[in-house]
């Protein structure tokens, strides 16, 4: 049954893919993608990965649709088509799906328990979470603690994502103090939105901060929760006008909760080689190595979810700025 | 654990973490100073590494204190200290000098934005280089890449923009091909550590998923290393940007992904895979030779300076890769030596270039008549390096040149017309430094650029110091070429 669903939604993400490539409409195109990325969440979630699941709803079909709007808003909302490459373009696109197809061929068969990736460091993961870290949720272990250097370097990814965007839209102004616009009405005088859109925003955010604090027992994280409560904030601000969500968390607080998370990650990797550890070693953080290790994954998950909400929030305002001027 | 085992992970986390601190600090001439002395320190810490190395070193580190193959290790040799000198060295050496081509260039209040991407290019390259974990090198190769194409975007010129869009995307294919080939060794291994990796491959009996992952993992890093004909962004893309992130990025980064290639290659892929070491060399000599001759032709009737020596770096790339693709140590050698003298010459090239940039508005040569009379000492560094990039005796470029040649020549009659196509490809390097000669020296100056004084003082002291290196380097070779040889040896000696 979950096969025939699994290629049901294969399907309907191969149509989609299409689609997005031939409408010459970006607005049509950033809906389907929009659509492209729940498919995908919901091919992750049938292959027993909730945490990417998560993460690819909140932020490729939340996130991700938004700052594409402000972007077209900025642009045009047609393709101009350069029909002369596309012939080279597909020729390459397909000869890489042949040699991909043809990789697969040796594949090992989905969920095989005798797969090269089950039977070598993911067994380990498994044993040792429980005795090493004790959160029930190997995911977080796995991303926060075993290798929590590479989710560092996602967290300045993203902040490395946030600087250039700040950067180049800051191009041609003049840095002084953004000048006082006039207050943009939002949807204020649409009665539904308003009035469902106001209910909604604090359940946003307490939905993001129990998928915040829950990471280490479920589904959930910094990355997830940081993409929730940017959503809330992202919609309050289309609700009640740019100038009311910058009223709320002003600029110059979202550029210092980007590169704050960042810091309070790295910070904590310091202070484990302060106290005579690894970089990163949260074991040394508490006498017990196993609480040493729940202080660590909590700091640095705070970390990420801070770093993620302001950064999305910056790139947001950053748009809505540069749309008004 | 004492402070020199944590070396390797501060070579990372320092400028890493000076970033986000960059960006609190919001007044231009402090971000500044600090991008500076985070960059003189990485510099610092990549001397020791370096020195720790020659004396036989390997600083092996396990971040969070879990051991390889479960938690991500670092690890540190002669061809990765080549590369944490070049790169820590550009980017402190264009700090240090840049400020006043920075400030003509960026306006005051991105300064801080600017300054930290630039430590963040920093951070992305040394992690790539340190690491011994495939998925790791991918994560920081997003880092550098993102914080590059946000330096190349900073000038004040508009067609960075378009050309940056070009490297993005072109940077993004790449990075998705890298990971791709990542992707399919970890379905057949099971693991990300470049050395297990290596052991676990030889356990698998279909082989045919690992030599397409070599395909994508090749064409990826080929792609971002600007191999020809992958190199269709890098002309732009350098020429357009702020002249201080060309010095930077030019000394650097392609090489930075050709490091990666070549270790990927040597360390995981040719004792593994049936025939590889014969299709490495029969895929890619052909495109290094094609790289030496089309892009330095290509220089040859290019009037614009700095894309003339972006069009040189990508013929350079070649011969970096023309060594490789000889699978022997003298090439390897050889190229692990280019890489290093490369990235002294072109370097100090675009220095001059610089500080040209302060007293000329436009970087055409017809423009640059008579340069020579009004900035002598500035001239006077662009022919030394000139000459290194042309690879005359008593400079650093001869060294590698006189490696490449050598190590060509041991492969009997095909070694003989490379080292043919290596001495008129340096002829027509030749040509191509003489055009601008000619045109600083012999040309009469226009009318307008009479009254033009030498460049400031810091940029041109810094320059001259980058110009004396060239020479430095060029009579006394002996640790470049110890790192070099080493390195062969190491790259090598897993083949047995």
């Amino acid at each position: 049954m979950i096969t025939v669903f699994a290629v049901f939604l294969l399907t309907l993400l191969v149509i989609t893919a299409v689609a997005i490539v031939r409408t010459e409409n970006l607005f049509i195109a950033v809906m389907l993608a929009a659509i492209f990325s729940l498919l995908m969440a919901a091919n992750f979630f049938i292959l027993d990965a909730a945490d990417v699941a998560l993460t690819e709803a909140a932020v490729g079909a939340g996130v991700t649709t938004v700052i594409f709007l402000s972007a077209l808003a900025l642009t045009a909302s047609q393709e101009r088509a350069k029909p002369s490459a596309r012939m080279l373009s597909v020729g390459v696109v397909s000869v890489t799906v042949v040699v991909l197809l043809y990789a697969t061929f040796d594949k090992p068969r989905l969920g095989d328990p005798n797969a090269p990736v089950q039977q070598h460091v993911a067994p380990w993961y498994l044993e040792q979470t429980p005795e090493l870290i004790d959160i029930p949720n190997v995911v977080t272990a796995v991303l926060a603690s075993f290798r929590g250097y590479d989710t560092l370097g996602e967290v300045f990814v993203v902040l490395a994502a946030c600087i250039g965007v700040l950067f180049v839209l800051s191009a041609g102004t003049s840095g002084g103090p953004q000048p006082v616009r006039p207050e943009t009405p939002g949807l204020r005088h649409h009665l539904i939105p308003k009035v469902v859109g106001r209910l909604l925003v604090p359940f946003i955010i307490l939905f993001g901060l129990y998928v915040q604090f829950h990471g280490e027992y479920g589904p959930g994280g910094g990355f997830q929760a940081g993409a929730i409560i940017a959503t809330a904030f992202i919609l309050h601000a289309l609700l009640e006008g740019e100038s009311a969500g910058l009223r709320a968390i002003p600029r110059s607080a979202l550029l210092t909760m980007a590169a704050g998370g960042a810091i309070i990650y790295a910070g904590v990797g310091i202070l484990t080689m302060l106290l005579g550890g690894s970089f990163l070693d949260y074991s040394v953080l508490h006498s017990n190595s196993v609480k040493g290790q729940q202080y660590g994954i909590i700091a640095i998950e705070a970390g990420v979810g801070i770093t993620v909400c302001g950064a999305l929030l910056a790139i947001f305002h950053a748009f809505a700025a540069r749309e008004q001027s | 654990m004492n402070f020199s085992e944590h070396l390797p992970a501060l070579q990372v986390v320092v400028p890493l973490l000076s970033a986000p601190l960059i960006v609190l600090l919001r007044s231009n001439g402090l971000a500044w100073a600090a991008a500076t002395a985070t960059s003189l320190m990485a510099f610092a810490i990549a001397v020791a590494i370096t020195l720790g190395v020659l004396d036989g070193q390997t600083f092996p580190y396990s971040m969070g204190g879990w051991p390889a193959p479960y938690g991500i290790a670092l690890g540190v040799d002669s061809f990765s200290a080549i590369l944490l000198l070049i790169v820590s060295g550009a980017s402190s050496f264009a700090l240090l000098g840049g400020r006043p081509s920075l400030n003509s260039q960026i306006e005051a209040h991105r300064q801080p934005l600017f300054y930290a991407a630039w430590m963040l290019a920093l951070a992305g390259l040394s992690g790539i280089v340190v690491t011994a974990d495939a998925f790791n090198i991918f994560v920081f190769m997003e880092i550098s890449s993102l914080a590059s194409y946000v330096l190349i975007a900073g000038g004040p010129d508009r067609r960075a923009l378009p050309s940056v869009f070009k490297y993005l995307v072109m940077g993004t294919i790449g990075a998705t091909f890298y990971l791709i080939g990542i992707g399919l060794v970890y379905m057949m291994t099971g693991t990300l550590n470049l050395a297990d990796m290596e052991v676990r491959i030889q356990g698998v009996a279909d082989q045919s998923p690992i030599l397409v992952a070599a395909g994508f993992i090749t064409i990826g890093l080929a792609l971002k290393a600007a191999v020809f004909p992958l190199h269709a962004w890098l002309p732009n893309a350098y020429t357009y940007a702020p002249h201080m992130v060309t010095v930077f990025l030019a000394a650097c980064a392609t090489k930075v992904s050709l490091y990666v290639l070549l270790r990927f290659d040597f360390f995981v892929f040719q004792q593994n895979l049936a025939g590889h070491a014969f299709q490495f060399a029969t895929f890619l000599m052909p495109l290094a030779v094609l790289a030496v001759v089309v892009a330095s032709a290509y220089a040859l009737f290019e009037r614009n300076l700095k894309r003339l020596l972006a069009f040189s770096s990508v013929a350079q790339i070649g011969y970096i890769l023309l060594g490789a693709s000889l699978v022997s140590t003298a090439g390897l050698t050889a190229s692990g030596l280019h890489v290093f003298n490369h990235a002294l010459a072109k370097g100090t090239l675009f220095l001059a270039v610089a500080c040209l940039a302060m007293r000329f508005s436009s970087l055409h040569l017809q423009d640059l008549s008579g340069a020579a009379k009004s900035m002598p000492l500035t001239m006077a560094a662009f022919c030394i390096a000139g000459l290194s990039l042309i690879g005359v005796p008593g400079t650093a470029g001869f060294i590698s040149k006189w490696y490449l040649i050598g190590a060509a020549l041991n492969e009997g009659a095909l070694g003989i017309g490379l080292a043919v196509i290596i001495v008129l490809s340096s002829l027509m390097a030749v040509v191509y430094i003489w055009r601008v000669v000619e045109a600083a020296y012999f040309h009469t100056p226009n009318t307008s650029a009479v009254n033009i004084k030498e460049a400031p003082r810091e940029l041109l002291i810094i320059t001259l110091l980058a110009a004396l290196a060239n020479i430095y380097f060029g009579v006394n070779s002996a640790v470049p070429v110890a790192l070099a040889s080493d390195a062969a040896n190491l790259l090598m000696g897993h083949l047995q």
